[in-house]
């Protein structure tokens, strides 16, 4: 495997693979280490980190176990990231095989429909897509994927664009194949790569958005995610900062892991890019 | 003249966009449960149907989804954005009293990042596989990966907590009764710690772009040519290898001008500013959809007048753009 070969060569992808390896074991682990609900009254609110055995990160203003937040916070912040992302990337694909493929008004028109949703800043978009449909877990984690979908959309088409007149597609045009088995079985494998590469940068956004979103309180109150214990720990900065502050490490070591294992599967998909750059 | 026209027509080009971002808003908040008139009347503590219908009426909600945007829309070529049921003005003079806020916020934070994260490009770029090349590389990485907003409360927590160097928040000193210089140098003092934490996460984006961009146009025969007379590497840097790198940077403003934006409207809350994006906040917290309807409007106009002026400086920069068309 002289891909896998090539990622390992990269110290900055080996920590992000075992950070975002951390990050997943701790999801896993959540319900095992912490059976109980964890937005459920844990014991006397505000206690400091290290100071009560029982709770090792503290408890936040009504009580709960910051630890157990943690824990499955981790579980949410992946969940909505990898929804989120096949959503965006879903539509992505779609979008820019469609546009790059047949080109014309087609082309066109998808293309235009992308333009206004980039016009538009997407946290923008996103608190109207709150303000009308609602802030549930679901809701938030599709209203993510819908505005996040315009760049993978055009890194597809202008991957399509490129392979459509290479020989083949041509070849595979004159024995007569349909569109639709070119589109999926013949040019789509050669267009993957570099929107996978960007998979992990829509998921990198994903969750900081969602952490935003919750921060404003205009997310799923009934989450434990990390993003609503920044902004309930607002209340208390002056005294307990801690409230805020540890959930802000897990988020970026989280957001920090993805994007580092998606540079490294770049550096080992385009080793050409990095010989250049480095 | 020739760079004012492409521009232009660019700029004439972004018109079906905006159209077709303001119907798809139009229709979407149609989906709505819920209209301006149930939040007017669930404000007012209840009210019976028929003062309810009156209302309808009067705010033009009793005819079809499909006149009401066109109506919408000719309202909205004559500026009027109408009326904001939360504060009871005309949303045109709320967005107006808001939007000084915001761009001198987005204004001082895109200074900040492009100038921070071109210098510290250039450095990262020149030391390239040295210790300041992997510090900085490494810690854009990081600042990348930091929610502006938590990056925002730890500033408050040691600058103006801790330390009392920095205003926790707001715009200015209320009732100071402060004008001219010293009033300036006020707001300049509240704006420091939102104008950084807003301006870290593009930093880093710029730094990365400056950085590539620096390596690339450095093995370029042009720089070989500028090196071979004798130049000396700052010259070759700053004179000849700078204004190309800077094209990939324009191209990223012109980008991000949106999202910027966006990082305005976490930002600004956790401040405390009475800006464009905390207006857009409250209002979606209060479901005044009008007002939100207007400042998307108002948005959108602004990225692509943003993206108009990118165009401008990117013909600046590259002359072969102008020469092209």
């Amino acid at each position: 495997m002289r891909f896998l070969a090539r990622f390992r060569r990269s110290p900055a992808s080996l920590i992000g693979a075992a950070l975002l390896l951390l990050v997943i074991a701790v999801a896993i682990a959540a319900p095992f280490v912490f059976p109980r609900d964890p937005l459920s009254l844990a014991g006397r609110p505000l206690q400091w980190p290290m100071v009560n055995p029982r709770f090792p990160l503290g408890t936040d203003p009504s009580g709960r176990d910051i630890a157990a937040q943690i824990f499955h916070g981790a579980r949410v912040a992946l969940l909505i990231g990898l929804v989120a992302t096949v959503i965006s990337i879903g539509i992505g694909i779609a979008v820019g095989a469609l546009a790059g493929f047949y080109g014309g008004w087609a082309d066109t028109a998808l293309m235009r429909v992308a333009e206004a949703f980039q016009t538009l800043p997407s946290f923008l978009l996103l608190l109207v897509f709150v303000a009308v449909f609602g802030s549930d877990i679901a809701t938030v984690t599709v209203a993510i994927g819908l505005v996040s979908w315009p760049a993978p959309a055009r890194l597809t088409r202008a991957e399509f664009l490129s392979l459509k007149n290479r020989e083949f597609v041509q070849a595979c045009r004159v024995l007569g194949m349909r569109d639709a088995k070119i589109i999926v079985r013949e040019m789509l494998p050669n267009a993957l790569p570099p929107v996978i590469v960007y998979a992990s940068i829509v998921m990198a956004t994903a969750i900081l958005l969602e952490s935003a979103l919750a921060f404003l309180s205009l997310s799923d109150p009934n989450v434990a995610s990390w993003g609503n214990l920044i902004g309930a720990g607002r209340g208390v900065l002056r005294t307990q900062w801690y409230v805020s502050a540890i959930p802000g490490v897990a988020i970026l070591v989280t957001v920090l892991a993805v994007s580092l294992v998606g540079q490294g599967l770049n550096d080992a998909l385009n080793p050409q890019l990095r010989e250049a750059g480095e | 003249m020739t760079i004012l026209l492409l521009a232009l027509r660019r700029l004439a080009a972004s018109l079906p966009t905006l159209f077709l971002i303001l119907a798809g808003l139009f229709l979407l908040l149609q989906l709505a449960p819920g209209d301006t008139v149930d939040a007017l009347m669930a404000q007012m503590g209840g009210g019976d149907p028929a003062t309810a219908e009156e209302l309808r009426r009067y705010y033009g909600l009793d005819v079809s989804a499909l006149v009401q945007l066109g109506r919408y829309l000719l309202r909205l070529v004559r500026l009027d954005l109408g009326m904001s049921a939360i504060y009871g003005k005309p949303v045109a003079d709320v967005i107006a009293e808001r939007l000084p806020v915001t761009l001198l916020l987005m204004g001082t934070s895109l200074a900040l990042a492009f100038l921070g994260g071109m210098t510290l490009g250039v450095i990262a770029a020149r030391t390239v596989g040295r210790w300041p090349d992997t510090l900085l590389s490494t810690l854009g990485l990081v600042f990348y990966a930091t929610p502006s907003f938590w990056f925002g409360l730890m500033g408050i927590v040691v600058f103006a907590i801790t330390l009392g160097w920095l205003p926790s928040g707001g715009f200015e000193e209320v009732g100071s009764g402060a004008t001219g210089l010293a009033r300036a140098l006020d707001i300049a003092h509240h704006l420091v710690l939102p104008t950084v934490t807003l301006a870290l996460i593009f930093l880093a984006t710029y730094l990365r772009v400056m950085r590539t961009a620096m390596l690339e146009v450095m093995n370029l025969d042009f720089v070989r040519t500028a090196r071979a007379k004798g130049l000396g590497p700052t010259a070759v840097t700053v004179r000849h290898a700078l204004r190309n790198a800077l094209l990939p940077m324009v191209t990223i403003l012109g980008l991000q001008a949106g999202t910027m934006l966006g990082g305005s409207v976490v930002v600004e809350s956790v401040f405390a500013l009475p800006g464009l994006g905390r207006l857009a906040y409250e209002s979606v917290v209060q479901r005044d959809l009008n007002t939100l309807l207007g400042i998307v409007f108002v948005s959108a106009i602004l990225v692509i007048l943003i993206n108009f002026a990118v165009d401008l400086l990117y013909a600046w920069l590259d002359p072969r753009i102008a020469a092209g068309g």
